[in-house]
């Protein structure tokens, strides 16, 4: 089991296995957590509530925040994270258990586990099933929006599911993505067998689910009506739903903190001999971006949140207005996290994509350092250009130039990418493989991302598009467009190694083709309804906006059964028409790619050394001396 | 082909398409451009759209051009074999130019931004010290109208009319608002589409937008902040009507709301009533 005290004793075995610390006892120990918080404690603590606004009768936000509490405490202690800090105190030495890393089988799934290949598919898992409980949201609401006028649920239903698919998408898919790839990349790309603190790593996910679990809850609670932003005072005036988004998003700005943290340790302290900065893979330097920005950023999240905890349950009123508070505390807080939160949602993506691309296009990647620079660039400049949310709102009339400049100058950074990007495609032997395809709309789709960030930054352009479709078809061209594109050509690339199968090659090329028309086909007319007036999380709009309104629906639905594609395709590639994946099917000469498939339990026979080239690719085939071949067709 | 020959193809195409996309940007697609002219910053932010999309195109070209020459010229023909590409590593004069490029768009970006936003503020909220304050039209003085933002609806202050309160709005033509945006409860935006003004309604906040109202108008309002359950039923329509018909519109409001008016409490730039309900 995960226990520390395996010292003596063989593990259990067979159903015995329930029986020790795993997710099963998790879940129990979470349950009973709830209710010591919530029934045994929280229900006897009188006086709660609200400075300003009266409660609703039975409602006590201090009961439902301590069942949250003990609740997730529960769960990873049920897990085994008690273990280690327990024994220590009880004076025995430190170990790193060995069933933490190398126990084998499914089961090392639902455990605590070590093992930085096994996290990674965890989170792969994780993340994977609230991106597609979050895309159902997604069609729920353009279910919804078929017609001007509520048809199919009520306007809080909405919002609910509103708010639900932005907390579980920007709280759990997007800000997790590095979770399957960094866990699983970072310590084979620069040589290491292991993270920095392989609890903490573990810590992250399992602290990630807790918090998604408690989103799930807030349906029982009359749901939450702010969307992912959270704005007070309107949070404080909410229902017990809003707890559950506190308690969410407060689990998900811890584990990014600890996660960020655990990279950049290891990163900084763990690279294998040999391994220096200049020939860190660059999909490792937008992990460290990522991965600093996570640090930084998620913790001014944690604050806030126990801020509006605190008007809940403690009558501060940090928030409310009336009280002495300011509703643009909250405003300025959130977005201080939030800001910096899209660069963690756009770095992996531009990590993975330049990863790949000298792999299909054959030739090393194009301005190394300029990418380099580009996204610690990228990283640096956003945390200063946060009030650009707050354009309109009545922030300091003065700052406003400042921030269109600052937001402007981030396309400095972000044009050292595409600059990177192209010039690696300038002269390739470019292959169309799908996940090259992914790449390439990656590029497409953030171009366009990008073209309609320099409207929402132009003050006196945002005062129409500022609130309005228009944002919203902004980011999901960014973030959608830009990162899960990124995501889809990081699994297809890298699931022969992870999970030693091949997915179907026409498979994913239908995925990609109906995934990649169905979004353009979507998110495109958003802009459309925006520049002509309808405002976002609306759950009526005018009569003459339903025709763009319906057709962005059913290109939603299809983007919906594109989705249905890649899980037919990974179900089929599993199931039914397995091929073991080769060693290296793609020719790639990253070090990932040198090692067997599937990868070892500890990664490396020894540790290796680097030799002063991540993208080797034209180098052994050009005799010195000799100019580069110009083989027919006129591509070299 | 060697590398210049690329280049050129891809520098000529790039010049074609421009030919042929930036006219049809400024002058088709450019008087088109939200908010339409409804009112003086209004026009002002179709012009500002229209400059955006005129500097964004032959941005956008490029890349576009680029990539689809490269994917056509630059792919491999025999997929069968692998092949690798010449080991170029980057061209300094390249990023060099890119970023000289890059910079002077961004700089004028910021500095056109920058210059017209503080011409006349562009209809935008500017909080209760506003620095852009446009000049009303000769030989008229500015209408200062309150909107007052509540969950889920808006309400309009006419503090040189007696302090009525009227729940639509109607505006004389030619003149400078200065609307006074505050919230009793949440936060609220106060959008009028066809004016080209958005400027969020926080309680206890005074955010003042100024706008100049030209001839005759129907413009929507919506609240563009998400402000609980009926957000999505919180809009409102208004009218810029000549100044005569405006006149008798506020008068007969004076005169019918004059007992609502009485117990109102005193013209303030914000209020904090106690609340009636926690809406959610």
């Amino acid at each position: 089991m995960s226990t520390i005290a395996v010292s003596s004793g063989a593990p259990r075995t067979g159903w015995r296995k329930l029986l020790g610390f795993n997710m099963l006892t998790g879940i129990i120990f979470g349950v009973a957590g709830w209710f010591i918080g919530y029934s045994a404690i929280g229900l006897h603590i009188h006086g709660a509530g609200l400075a300003y606004y009266s409660t609703e009768a039975g409602q006590n936000d201090i009961a439902i925040m301590l069942g949250y509490l003990l609740g997730v405490v529960g769960f990873l202690v049920g897990l085994g994270f008690g273990n280690y800090p327990f024994r220590r105190m009880l004076g025995h030495p430190p170990s790193l258990a060995e069933h933490e890393s190398e126990e084998e089988g499914l089961f090392r799934y639902f455990t605590l586990s070590t093992d930085h290949k096994v996290v990674a598919k965890q989170y792969m898992i994780g993340i994977g099933v609230f991106f597609f409980v979050g895309g159902l949201n997604a069609m729920l609401i353009r279910t919804e929006l078929l017609q001007p006028n509520v048809h199919v649920f009520g306007a809080n239903q909405y919002l609910t599911l509103v708010g639900m698919h932005g907390s579980m998408m920007m709280g759990i898919m997007t800000s997790g993505i590095l979770g399957p790839f960094a866990n699983w990349l970072v310590p084979l790309m620069i040589g290491t067998r292991r993270m920095a603190f392989p609890r903490i790593e573990a810590f992250t996910f399992w602290l990630l689910m807790a918090g998604s679990v408690i989103l799930i809850t807030t349906i029982f609670f009359g749901g939450f009506q702010t969307g992912w932003t959270g704005y007070q005072p309107l949070g404080s005036q909410g229902t017990a739903g809003y707890d559950a988004y506190i308690g969410f998003f407060a689990c998900v700005g811890l584990s990014m903190t600890l996660f960020g943290f655990n990279l950049v340790a290891t990163i900084v302290t763990m690279r294998a001999p040999g391994m220096t900065w200049s020939r860190l893979p660059i999909f490792v330097w937008a992990t460290l971006g990522t991965a600093v920005l996570m640090l930084l950023a998620a913790p001014m999240l944690i604050a806030a949140l126990l801020m509006a905890a605190m008007d809940r349950t403690v009558q501060t009123a940090f928030f409310i207005p009336a009280a002495g508070g300011s509703s643009y505390l909250f405003q300025n807080m959130f977005w201080f996290f939030g800001h910096p939160e899209v660069y963690i949602l756009a770095l992996p993506g531009f990590g993975i994509v330049l990863e790949l691309l000298p792999v299909f296009a054959r030739k090393p990647l194009w301005g190394y350092r300029l990418a380099v620079a580009g996204m610690l660039g990228i990283a640096f400049l956003s945390f200063f250009v946060w009030q650009h949310h707050l354009f309109v709102s009545g922030m300091n009339a003065d700052l406003r130039p400042f921030y269109m400049l600052s937001t402007e100058l981030i396309s400095l950074p972000t044009g050292f990418i595409f600059l990177c990007f192209m010039g690696t495609l300038w002269r390739g032997r470019i292959r169309f493989t799908v996940p090259m395809l992914f790449c390439l709309a990656w590029a497409f789709n953030f171009l366009w991302g990008g073209i309609s960030g320099v409207f929402n930054s132009d003050v006196p352009s945002d005062t129409t598009t500022h609130g309005s479709f228009f944002v919203m078809a902004h980011f999901h061209y960014t973030i959608m467009g830009g990162l899960v594109f990124a995501f889809f050509a990081g699994i297809y690339y890298w699931v022969p190694k992870m999970y030693g199968f091949n997915l179907n090659e026409r498979l994913g090329k239908i995925h990609f083709w109906t995934m990649f028309i169905a979004f353009n086909s979507t998110f495109a007319p958003l802009f459309a309804l925006g520049f002509m007036g309808m405002p976002r999380r609306v759950v009526t709009y005018a009569a003459n906006l339903q025709a763009l309104n319906v057709w962005v629906s059913i290109s939603a639905y299809v983007l919906g059964l594109s989705m249905l594609v890649f899980l037919f395709n990974v179900v089929w590639s599993l199931a039914f028409k397995r091929e073991p994946a080769a060693v290296n099917p793609w020719h790639s000469k990253s070090s990932e790619w040198q090692l067997p498939t599937p990868v070892p339990l500890h990664d490396f026979d020894r540790i290796p050394v680097f030799d002063p080239d991540p993208y080797p690719y034209g180098v052994d085939q050009v005799p010195a001396g000799a100019p580069a071949a110009a083989p027919a067709g006129g591509a070299a | 082909m060697d590398g210049k020959a690329h280049f050129r193809n891809v520098a000529l195409l790039w010049l074609v398409a421009n030919v042929i996309m930036v006219p049809l940007v400024v002058f088709v697609f450019g008087p088109g451009l939200p908010p339409g002219k409804g009112s003086v910053e209004a026009a002002g932010q179709v012009t500002d759209n229209t400059v955006l999309l005129a500097v964004a195109t032959p941005v956008a070209l490029a890349v576009l051009v680029y990539m689809a020459y490269a994917l056509w010229a630059f792919r491999e023909r025999n997929p069968e074999v692998i092949v690798d590409g010449p080991p170029i590593r980057g061209d300094a004069s390249v990023q060099f130019w890119w970023l000289v490029v890059t910079t002077t768009l961004v700089l004028f970006l910021a500095g056109y931004g920058t210059v017209r936003l503080l011409a006349d503020g562009s209809g935008a909220g500017q909080g209760p010290n506003p620095i852009a304050i446009p000049s009303p039209p000769k030989g008229t003085t500015v209408l200062p109208v309150q909107v007052i933002a509540q969950q889920w609806e808006f309400t309009y202050r006419f503090p040189t009319y007696g302090g009525v309160e009227t729940s639509n709005l109607e505006l004389p033509e030619n003149t400078l608002i200065e609307f006074n945006v505050t919230s009793l409860d949440v936060i609220h935006s106060f959008w009028a589409y066809e004016l080209g003004v958005k400027a969020d309604a926080n309680p206890g906040v005074n955010n003042i937008a100024y706008v100049t109202t030209k001839g005759p108008l129907t413009f929507h309002v919506r609240c563009a902040e998400l402000c609980g359950v009926w957000h999505g039923y919180m809009f409102n329509s208004g009218e810029v009507v000549p100044r005569a018909q405006f006149a008798a519109w506020i008068t007969q409001q004076r005169v019918q709301y004059a007992p609502a008016t009485r117990t109102l409490p005193p013209y303030s730039k914000t209020y904090f009533p106690q609340p009636l309900r926690r809406g959610g």
